[in-house]
């Protein structure tokens, strides 16, 4: 599969009365993303607000960050089985508005959304500072259930991403990325001297706010399997979760999945990418057996000499991610895990709630818990109060002077474990 | 800033008095630098000044470790230093662990910063990295210059009371705290980096080495349930209804304790969960479904067991540290001792 | 927690889904629970069903605290 991304840079945003993109800016109608998401009955109000790096603003609870994508040629739309039709993506051309980002927020619906701070200490622990957010206040109808508050705001999410991709579909690119994964025949004999090396992608698959989608398929119902890695860039696997911001994978990660794009880097210099797999993280000890057990067969039957494994969450998840590790290893395929810590706020405790000798190579984003206090911002999106019971808050963590006392949990992408910061730990 | 008086503490062989034949040389403090103190001196400049150096023979330390330690702590209390050094050691086994007993006697009962310097196979290493900084040295004398060069910077700031940063940053052996800090590269890069080494054979450093965990050995079992007073304890967050105490849904600061007198049956009206880490919908519904009184309640009535103990104990499990919960189970079960309880069930989610 | 617990001398048993957390973290009765959300009852049944299986699984918990272990046991 061969993919053309065109990169599109974002400068700046700016409420207009017209939606468009032109010299940089990304110019949005408000009222024109107001009704889009009011076609949503669920949806009480919502309002439009736009968040710049280096502005003194919070925004919080936020439930999913997304990129604006569209497809510009090629089989399918961004968000297959979501918003666009079930149609295998990943291959032709997308443009991609770089440098910005859709965030919805709004009242909280459980215990794990998130804090972006555009400034100060904050902004270093998150990507999305350095990029132009446009955010959602979006609130829902009286006595709406959880299940169904949680589909709202994502589905709203996604479909303003998608609406503000379409004003770049015959925008002219600047800079260009080709991407191309090979059969495993093909790579195979283009690549005879190079390691084989695949990733294993561990989605979060636990429940309300615990839960991934791929192609629209709750992943907690999908056997493990493999996927091309350019589909994840037309938006095949998206975000249903917060399981803690800090290591959730919002959408925006999945879009931009560094591990395929550093091993897409890499591919035919250093190592032969040869097949990305994913597996999930369910609630059940014989689902968590099952799918790691066909993991490990599947990378065995790819013939790979490596894989690198990324996880989502924590908890009961390490237990996921070990037995990944070790029955790969067992294989005799060598593995690097990548995963974040809970050491307790002064280091010592245990990082992880599993262990196996056998993940001897690890790539850390670091202990969650450590304590970080957030300065006053000038002006909140969204609720500050969310931050007393997110999870990494506490019970009168809002100190007079406004300024907040924190884990890094709290912080959107924080210690994300699919590499993306460079946050790590010793 | 005032210069930083320093002492530090080397063997025999570094003071050059000798070598194996002279290893039970008794302690001796002489005036300013002597051996390695030189580079040590070079390198802290006009910040720092080591005011004595006391010299002890590996044997005469390792063979009587009580008077030995006794005499040289004399010692160093009598200069009054901001800061004290040990070795480095090297891969000297003997003045290793020396380095490392005195160094962790002087920060405990001194109550001075100290720091000291092995090879990372010096059977001191082990032992005292976690007591005291260990900066990680090549194996012998000729990694010297090496040493002094991360022990230096390091000395100054634990001096000087500064924060001190990750292992692999300031150069110490990791000591299991894990401390954050931003590396260059995406973890993505360093994933992939760290791969290839792998696959070809070459040394890596993983980022996060795995833990042992300890065991406690199993109690004796129940002699006759019939009689026994159950207790319920759960790390699955169900709280009255309303959470009163504020039990948080991650990262837990408490736990609590609730009466569950004369409650026959947990229901949507009277519990709830406050953990964070798990769908919440079903837990709330029938909080019995993670706290089973009800059924204890029937096995109570038909005699199975004595009876349900009428505390439970609750905290929430989601990215709560180790440490916290082992701090709390070890508090409340002093309680349990005390009122008589015969045995426990604990559910987790 | 468990280990905390058995250190005081109480013997306690462990009713969790994910036995393999509990083995490495070294609890030494175990007895295996049906899913995170729900570790001793399953929504997709009726009340009286639930109800059976919280008893079955407490009826194992009860063995298992009556049975002597000297190493870790998962009690199936």
């Amino acid at each position: 599969m061969k993919l053309t991304l065109g990169y599109i840079d974002i400068r700046d945003i700016q409420l207009s009365n017209e939606s468009k993109v032109e010299n940089g800016t990304l110019y949005v109608s408000a009222d024109a993303v107001k009704a889009l998401v009011m076609e949503d009955e669920n949806v009480a109000s919502v309002a439009v607000d736009v968040a710049r790096p280096g502005e003194s603003v919070r925004i919080t609870p936020v439930k999913d960050v997304i990129e604006p994508r569209v497809k510009v040629e090629g089989p399918g739309s961004v968000f297959p089985g979501m918003l666009g039709k079930v149609q295998t993506v990943g291959s032709g051309r997308t443009h991609v508005l770089r440098g910005c980002a859709v965030v919805t927020t709004g009242k909280i619906v459980g215990f794990q959304e998130g804090v972006i701070d555009m400034t100060g200490p904050g902004a270093d622990y998150t990507l999305f500072s350095k990029l132009m957010n446009l955010v959602l206040v979006i609130e829902p109808k009286d006595g709406l259930k959880q299940h169904e508050h949680e589909h709202t705001i994502r589905m709203a999410g996604l479909k303003t991403a998608a609406y503000l991709g379409e004003l770049a579909r015959s925008l002219k690119a600047d800079e260009e990325e080709v991407f191309e994964s090979l059969s495993i025949k093909e790579s195979a004999e283009k690549y005879p001297n190079l390691p084989r090396v695949g990733y294993l992608q561990m989605l979060q698959s636990q429940g309300l706010l615990h839960d991934t989608y791929v192609y629209g398929v709750d992943a907690k119902k999908s056997l493990s399997t493999i996927i091309n890695p350019t589909e994840v860039m037309d938006g095949a696997i998206l975000s249903g979760n917060c399981v803690s911001a800090c290591d959730k994978n919002t959408t925006y990660h999945h879009l931009n999945n560094p591990v395929v794009y550093d091993l897409f880097r890499q591919h035919g210099k250093t190592l032969n990418f040869a097949a990305m797999m994913i597996t999930n993280e369910n609630v059940y000890l014989a689902d968590k057996e099952r799918s790691s057990d066909w993991s490990a067969k599947m990378a065995e039957f790819l013939g790979l000499d490596g894989v690198i494994i990324s996880q989502e969450g924590f908890g009961n998840p390490d237990t996921d991610l070990i037995m990944n590790c070790r029955k790969i290893e067992e294989k005799g395929i060598k593995t690097v895990i990548i995963t974040d810590e809970y050491a307790g706020r002064d280091g010592t405790s245990q990082s992880l709630a599993d262990a196996n000798p056998l993940a001897d190579a690890v790539v850390t984003g670091g202990n969650a818990n450590e304590v970080i206090i957030l300065p006053k911002m000038d002006k909140v999106i969204g609720h500050l109060e969310a931050v007393e019971t997110i999870a990494g808050g506490f019970a009168g963590n809002i100190r007079p002077d406004g300024s907040i006392e924190v884990e890094l949990q709290v912080i959107t992408g924080a210690t994300n474990e699919v590499g993306f910061g460079t946050l790590s730990a010793r | 800033m005032s210069k930083v008086k320093v002492v530090q503490y080397i063997n025999q062989f570094f003071a050059q008095i000798g070598g194996e034949e002279m290893a039970d040389y008794k302690p001796e403090m002489r005036d300013g630098v002597v051996g390695p103190g030189t580079a040590f001196a070079a390198a802290f400049g006009d910040e720092a000044e080591i005011v004595a150096t006391i010299i002890c023979g590996d044997s005469y330390f390792n063979e009587n470790v009580e008077e030995a330690k006794k005499i040289v702590l004399d010692m160093v209390k009598s200069k009054a230093p901001d800061l004290f050094i040990a070795g480095p050691a090297f891969n000297a086994g003997r003045y290793g662990v020396a380095c490392g007993t005195i160094a962790a006697a002087v920060q405990d009962e001194l109550k001075i910063p100290v720091l000291t310097g092995m090879y990372k196979e010096n059977p001191g290493a082990d032992m005292f990295k976690t007591k005291v900084y260990v900066v990680e040295t090549k194996n012998s004398a000729a990694g010297m210059r090496d040493a002094v060069k991360k022990m230096a910077p390091l000395a100054l700031k634990l001096a000087r009371g500064e924060k001190i940063g990750a292992s692999c940053q300031e150069g110490y052996m990791p000591n299991g705290v894990r401390k954050n800090f931003f590396e260059e590269k995406r973890g993505s890069s360093r994933a992939i980096d760290m791969m290839l080494k792998k696959l070809a054979g070459k040394e890596f450093t993983t980022e996060f080495p795995m833990p042992d965990f300890d065991r406690v050995e199993p109690n004796a079992p129940v002699k006759d349930m019939s009689k026994a007073t159950i207790a319920l304890v759960t790390s699955g967050g169900i709280v009255p209804k309303g959470n009163p105490d504020h039990i948080e849904s991650s990262s837990a600061s408490k736990y609590g304790k609730y009466d569950i007198d004369g409650v026959m049956d947990l229901t949507e009206e009277t519990y709830e969960t406050a953990h964070g880490g798990y769908d919440p919908v079903y837990a709330n519904q029938d909080a019995d479904r993670v706290l089973p009184v009800d059924v204890l309640r029937e096995f109570e009535k038909a005699g199975k067991i004595g009876k349900l103990h009428r505390y439970f104990y609750t905290t929430v499990g989601n990215g709560t540290a180790v440490k916290s919960a082992k701090a709390f189970a070890a508090e409340f079960s002093k309680e349990l001792v005390s009122a008589g309880v015969d045995a426990v069930i604990l559910t987790s989610t | 927690m468990v280990k905390e617990i058995e250190r005081a001398g109480i013997p306690v048993v462990h009713v969790c889904t994910v036995t393999p957390i509990s083995m490495t973290v070294g609890a030494n009765r175990i007895v295996p629970a049906i899913a995170i959300p729900h570790p001793l009852g399953n929504p997709a049944l009726t009340m009286e069903e639930e109800k059976t299986i919280r008893r079955h699984i407490l009826e194992k918990a009860l063995n298992a605290l009556e049975t002597p272990v000297t190493e870790q046991t998962i009690f199936e």
